[in-house]
């Protein structure tokens, strides 16, 4: 029997609160705050083996645990249990600072696009992989020439009997060259008569003959994506998610899932909350021409201004739970979130070099490196937010367009 | 400090926006602003009158002396509507008037005028002076017993409403010590009140001279409550401030819209355009960010610390959002935005003076810097 992804049920309050007494538990034993080596702070930054292997077995464990995909079909690997267990769970990872779950791609997008449109099939050869980390999930939608114009993909997909022949490049892929799978956006009718409706969406398995990746070393000196080469690279039709020509639109529903909206959540994180007061406690730090920062006038002024900032977001997060101050616009604040925080985050991690007068000079590996070089590095991998998942630029037309009403052209 | 504010939302606070968005739809169109902006009182007073009816006067007094005993956070969705149709009228005076007398005054004061205020009569505050300081405990204007009571003399200027008003509360050192009194119209000299040119054509202010005026004893507020008092007032002359900020802001935001929607140069709308396009995103997330400090500060302006801080960074945001949205609304307009007839000019007037009554956005922010850092 195939779910929707969340089992319904009465939750027993006695058995939850047993539930997240153990979790907590469990997440104080086992979280590992020095593993010795810089941990990545979301999923698009792993760009080392070490960091790879590490948080691939954390993973592992936590959802050996019992506190991965708790609220997921038990059929197909998860808990069964209540979306209440799992949210338990995540509370305590969050206040344990638990490292980010590695595998993002099969678990916000792919699990929860199989267990809605998916087959029992589907499920049952992917969701146990996507939570053990066994099988890493990457997302190939962008191409060297269409990026932000997604709809405009023209990676080819040519039906052959039982398979689709692959031909074309993706790129910007997040751990490309780790993942056994991909989704997939490509054209299986170039003659459609818009360049949406010539779009189909795969689940396209990577280690085969034609399929090729090649790192792309990011600005911050590390690996973490990847370069994608299809040539002839033959895989099983089976993978098509809808029927063919609906790829936009399944692509479109994965942003659901990405926002919690449908499918049920895994569960977990793959991006460490921002914390805003940890600024604070830098500045308290750190001395300017002999006086701490945190005298300066100035300084000051810019960090209640982000403390004013990071509030408001905080806010305006918790304001989706009271229905009457979202009235005239329901949507705006759900559709204005990624923009504000992932600018947010930008801002901040540039504004914390300052701080550091000339020692804002250093970067990772120097010793005498404030946190490491953790701001620096911070800031330089903030963009990966602000350009991928649709840049703020793109973030910008889609409030003006949908929230304000304006017009495309 | 790490609570910094938290959200909340009563029920009570939902019926009264609800009513509060309809009533002033209805009862300040745009012509109807305009006309009251050239009326030398400047509202309408049966719409006054049902306000009061309304009981949104009482709202905010407690049950003992006759009034519904909710909060100021009960107000915070009523002046949001006031400022977002721009309906005029001695709502916000009368309102910090209330919580100058429940703080401040003697339990007599108490009895005697906070039924009055909450049957609707109108009541105002005298707190600034010369020094344009918005630390309202710098008083220079004084008050000396003499056989008659109490002798008062000084400037006050900024009194909000005050030809409308059956009381002035007025700030005044006694024997150097801050303290406050009330003033009955009939106490004015002739000539003591004289109509300010104030920026926001839709308010009306006042300068205020005491010199001339006595009172009786019975008028002194409670001089051990009095810097109590002005500390309240000023927090909750900023939250109400705020709102009205934040309806402004919201209107501003729509009304420019309207335009960008409609107005068409070289063959396209103008909306169309980025340039216009994301400024407007950006006031809009602005304005949100703004709203959600306003509803915090409201939920949690009776919590000793957090009160005070979720205020000053809701009034900081708010300024902010509300500068930049209706400074975007002129620019956008063209040459119509620089007209009197177009209603950008309103709102950027609105906002400026909010930002000048009360403290702007960068002196909360300094007094933030001392609570939270
Ligand atoms: C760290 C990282 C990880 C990523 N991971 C993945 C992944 O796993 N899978 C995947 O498929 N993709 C991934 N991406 C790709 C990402 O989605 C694209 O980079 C992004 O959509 C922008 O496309 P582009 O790079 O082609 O830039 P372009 O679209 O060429 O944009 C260049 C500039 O033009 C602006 N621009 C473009 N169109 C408009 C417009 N209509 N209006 C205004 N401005 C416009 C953009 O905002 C940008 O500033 C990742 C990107 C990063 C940075």
């Amino acid at each position: 029997m195939k779910h929707d992804g969340v089992l319904m049920g009465k939750v027993n309050p006695q058995e939850l609160d047993e539930f997240a007494k153990e979790a907590d538990a469990w997440f104080a034993a086992n979280v590992n705050p020095d593993p010795g080596f810089m941990l990545p702070l979301t999923f698009m930054e792993v760009g080392t083996d070490q960091q790879f292997d590490f948080l691939r077995d954390w993973q592992n464990k936590v959802y050996e645990a019992g506190y991965l995909g708790a609220a997921w079909p038990s059929e197909y690997g998860g808990g069964g249990l209540d979306q209440a267990f799992q949210d338990a769970a995540t509370d305590a990872m969050r206040r344990h600072h638990a490292p980010i779950m590695l595998n993002a791609i099969g678990l916000n997008w792919t699990g929860p696009l199989l267990m809605d449109i998916g087959t029992e099939a589907h499920c049952k050869k992917h969701i146990k992989g996507i939570l053990s980390a066994e099988d890493i999930w990457c997302q190939g939608f962008s191409e060297p020439d269409n990026g932000s114009d997604l709809g405009n993909a023209q990676l080819r997909a040519v039906r052959d009997g039982d398979e689709y022949v692959l031909n074309g490049s993706k790129i910007w892929t997040t751990q490309g060259n780790y993942a056994k799978y991909m989704i997939l956006l490509a054209r299986t009718n170039p003659d459609a008569p818009n360049k949406y409706a010539g779009l189909s969406f795969f689940l396209a398995p990577m280690k085969i003959p034609g399929v090729e990746t090649r790192p792309i070393r990011k600005l911050t000196g590390e690996y973490g994506f990847t370069q994608t080469f299809f040539t002839d690279a033959r895989i099983p039709a089976d993978g098509l998610m809808g029927k063919e020509g609906e790829g936009w639109q399944v692509a479109m529903k994965t942003l659901e899932y990405e926002r919690g909206v449908h499918g049920g959540q895994a569960g977990g994180y793959v991006l460490l909350p921002l914390d805003a007061f940890a600024v604070i406690d830098l500045a308290r730090k750190l001395q300017r021409d002999g006086a701490p920062v945190m005298d300066d006038p100035v300084m000051r002024d810019a960090l209640v201004e982000f403390m004013i900032e990071a509030q408001s977001l905080k806010l305006c997060q918790a304001r989706g739970a009271f229905a009457p101050l979202n009235e005239e616009r329901p949507f705006g604040l759900a559709l204005s979130g990624k923009l504000m925080w992932t600018e947010f985050a930008r801002r901040i991690n540039e504004f914390a070099i300052t701080l550091q007068g000339t020692k804002g000079g250093y970067y990772v590996g120097d010793p005498n490196a404030v946190d490491h070089g953790l701001w620096t590095r911070g800031y330089l991998n903030a963009f990966s937010a602000t350009i991928g998942g649709g840049t703020s630029e793109i973030q910008h037309n889609i409030i003006a367009e949908h929230v304000l009403g304006l017009p495309k052209r | 400090m790490d609570n910094l504010g938290q959200l909340g939302f009563s029920e009570a606070q939902g019926d009264l926006m609800e009513v509060a968005k309809r009533f002033c739809r209805e009862q300040s169109p745009m012509q109807k602003v305009r006309a009251l902006m050239e009326d030398d009182l400047g509202h309408d007073p049966d719409v006054w009158d049902e306000m009061a009816a309304l009981g949104w006067l009482s709202i905010a007094i407690p049950e003992a002396y006759e009034g519904a005993g909710l909060g100021v956070a009960e107000i915070v969705p009523i002046m949001e509507q006031m400022g977002r149709y721009f309906l005029a009228g001695p709502f916000f005076s009368t309102s910090l008037a209330a919580q100058a007398i429940l703080v401040g005054g003697t339990e007599a004061q108490k009895q005697d005028y906070l039924p009055k205020i909450a049957g609707g009569s109108v009541a105002t505050l005298a707190l600034s002076e010369q020094s344009g300081n918005w630390d309202l405990t710098a008083i220079t204007a004084r008050a000396s017993h003499t056989d008659q009571g109490l002798a008062l003399s000084g400037e006050k200027f900024f009194v909000r409403d005050a030809a409308a008003a059956n009381w002035i509360i007025a700030s005044v050192l006694v024997d150097d010590k801050p303290a406050l009194v009330l003033i009955a119209k009939d106490d004015l000299p002739k000539d003591a009140l004289r109509r300010e040119v104030i920026i926001d054509e839709t308010k009306r202010s006042f300068a205020l001279t005491l010199d001339g005026i006595t009172v009786p004893k019975s008028a002194l507020l409670d001089m051990a409550q009095a810097e109590a008092a002005l500390a309240h007032i000023h927090l909750c002359a900023n939250l109400l401030s705020t709102a009205e900020i934040c309806g402004g802001t919201q209107n501003v935001i729509d009304y420019t819209l309207d335009y960008l929607r409609t107005r068409k140069q070289f063959g396209r709308t103008i909306g169309s355009y980025q340039a216009l396009k994301h400024p407007s995103v950006d006031a809009y997330t602005g304005y949100e960010r703004a709203r959600s400090l306003l509803y915090s500060a409201a939920h949690s302006f009776n919590e000793q610390g957090t009160g005070e801080i979720a205020t000053r960074m809701a009034k900081a945001q708010a300024d902010k959002a509300y500068a930049y949205a209706a400074d975007r609304a002129i620019q956008f307009h063209g040459g119509f935005g620089f007209t009197y007839e177009c209603d950008a000019q309103l709102y950027r007037r609105s906002a400026i003076w909010h930002a000048s009554q009360y403290g702007d956005a960068a002196y909360h922010r300094k007094k933030l810097a001392d609570l939270i850092l």
